[in-house]
């Protein structure tokens, strides 16, 4: 009897099985079958040989999301740390408002610092006011970091925090007591055990940053091609399916790759809540 | 060392709402720049509300986010309750790695992987407009289910299987064990997992942008098309006004939670 209810049980689970062999399996072959034919559907390698040409782009990509996932670790680790010192009420509501930017349309905001950046904009003419030359930010290497760090740093925020909160104070003291100075009580044990979050705020900014598409457009000017603009000319403008699948290919292994090397670090398990 | 901490906690809030404060004032601005204030004015407020086309993407986005959540949701808890009793094993993990796939991967990966299929099947079936709201609602159903599914899981692990048992001991069919009983006690993970599938459907371009036609368009994606050319401020008008909304609604809901807080504190 018992034996029979599990497995009626567990048969609750096959419409989601049936799903994600449709929906998650399936179009993920499709983009192994489309990286290696042609528009005719016939097996060839060519896709392939010509990745080489976008090598550049790919390194571009890989870098300006190492450079803004540092960046991201250096702003949010103190933010975090200060949060989650505080009373509880206080804790909650600076959470709510690293939270609720998120909420508004990514594409409106990095319009918006469009506004802000351009040699005529906000802040030049705010700087012209007080008597400092204008600066050119937009179309620069920097104004596209710069949005990358802006859309993406609630997600290092995020985990940091939620692994200090719950961080034992008595161990801290701990530390403290064994004649440890603020920077040592930082570097041998706050660091590492807020280890956890550190890393799983990594993996949330670097895969985003990496595979970016729009920031660079916009932020960029067009002169900093990433592997996401790539991709989608592939798909919305030159209709090269073929190249375009190929392209997805590298880059999801590439992301596979660089997220082992991160779990490495850590031994997380597979079913955490998420944040 | 207090005020150092101010100070930077100011500069990090500064910088996530610079770009939210530039929009909000400049949906009052009386031109249409998005760059000078030449004054104050309401007219893009009024051009909004006969904006027939973003009122139209608004109200798609709406649709498309509360039945994308609501079929997530039942899908999601329903393979929940399945996983959870599978046992420990290769099933289990390839299942959950399967589930993790479409969190982990990157979201223009996603989104191509799945036009790949639609386009493929269309031209199976030799239809050339396959994309729409179908496709939509299938790949936003797809990217909320690991969300549901992982914000069940654990509640299912806290629940006491000895319940659900007691009640069928008691004269309780399976099902009605289950509604009774299991359903009550993970309903927090299934609430958390359901906000989380409209706030993301809402909110999602990169996946909508391949999976969407032209007959059927979102706000991110009608805001999309917009920032080719140029944003009209009406686009801001509307971003000011879900800001509004959204921090009026998190901010009663801080108050519920602070009171029911206390309560608890007081008994």
């Amino acid at each position: 009897m018992s034996s029979r209810s599990s497995l009626k049980s567990k048969l609750v689970a096959s419409p989601y099985l049936v799903w994600s062999v449709l929906f998650i399996v399936a179009p993920l072959i499709f983009v192994v079958y489309y990286s290696f034919t042609d528009a005719s559907g016939a097996f060839t390698f060519e896709n392939i040989t010509a990745l080489s040409k976008y090598a550049p782009t790919f390194l571009r990509s890989i870098w300006f999301g190492i450079e803004a996932t540092i960046i991201c670790l250096i702003i949010a680790f103190p933010l975090a740390y200060i949060i989650s010192q505080k009373t509880e009420k206080v804790q909650r509501t600076m959470v709510m408002l690293v939270m609720l930017p998120m909420w508004m349309s990514f594409l409106i905001r990095t319009y918006s610092w469009m506004a802000l950046l351009q040699d005529t904009g906000i802040i030049n003419s705010l700087l012209g006011k007080i008597g400092i030359d204008p600066i050119h930010m937009i179309n620069t290497e920097g104004a596209v970091i710069l949005g990358m760090v802006y859309n993406f740093l609630p997600y290092m925020i995020m985990p940091i925090y939620s692994v200090m909160a719950k961080l034992d104070h008595s161990m801290v003291e701990a530390c403290q007591d064994l004649g440890g100075n603020r920077l040592t009580v930082v570097r041998r044990c706050i660091i590492p055990m807020s280890m956890p979050g550190i890393v799983s705020g990594i993996t949330m900014v670097f895969v985003p940053s990496v595979s970016t598409f729009y920031i660079s457009q916009k932020l960029g000017g067009g002169s900093f091609d990433l592997i996401g603009d790539v991709i989608e000319r592939q798909f919305q403008q030159s209709y090269n399916y073929n190249l375009g699948a190929s392209l997805s290919l590298v880059l999801m292994v590439l992301i596979l790759i660089s997220m082992a090397v991160m779990n490495r670090f850590t031994g997380e398990d597979e079913e955490g809540m998420v944040i | 060392m207090k005020i150092v901490s101010k100070v930077y906690t100011f500069l990090v809030f500064l910088f996530l709402y610079a770009p939210i404060l530039v929009m909000i004032l400049f949906s009052f601005n009386s031109t249409s720049s998005t760059s000078v204030f030449s004054g104050f004015s309401l007219e893009w407020y009024k051009a909004l509300a006969e904006d027939e086309a973003t009122l139209r993407s608004l109200y798609n986005t709406i649709i498309l986010a509360i039945s994308s959540s609501a079929i997530a949701t039942v899908l999601g808890t329903a393979a929940a309750v399945g996983i959870d009793k599978f046992k420990k094993g290769p099933v289990r993990s390839g299942v959950m790695a399967v589930t993790n796939i479409p969190m982990t991967n990157p979201e223009i990966v996603t989104g191509i992987s799945m036009m790949l299929l639609f386009v493929f099947v269309g031209r199976l079936v030799s239809r050339d407009a396959v994309l729409g709201f179908g496709t939509m609602l299938i790949a936003h159903v797809t990217f909320n289910l690991p969300y549901v599914i992982l914000n069940v899981l654990p509640k299912l692990r806290q629940t006491d299987r000895n319940l659900a048992e007691a009640a069928q001991d008691l004269g309780c069919k399976p099902v009605t064990a289950f509604f009774k009983v299991v359903l009550p006690s993970i309903m927090p993970g299934i609430i958390t997992g359901m906000i989380m599938a409209f706030t993301l459907s809402l909110d999602d371009f990169i996946i909508s942008y391949f999976t969407s036609g032209p007959g059927f368009q979102t706000l991110p994606i009608a805001i999309f098309s917009m920032t080719k050319k140029r944003v009209k401020p009406d686009m801001y008008a509307l971003s000011a006004i879900i800001f509004v909304s959204i921090l009026v609604l998190l901010i009663l809901y801080n108050i519920a939670q602070s009171k029911s807080e206390e309560k608890t504190k007081k008994k």
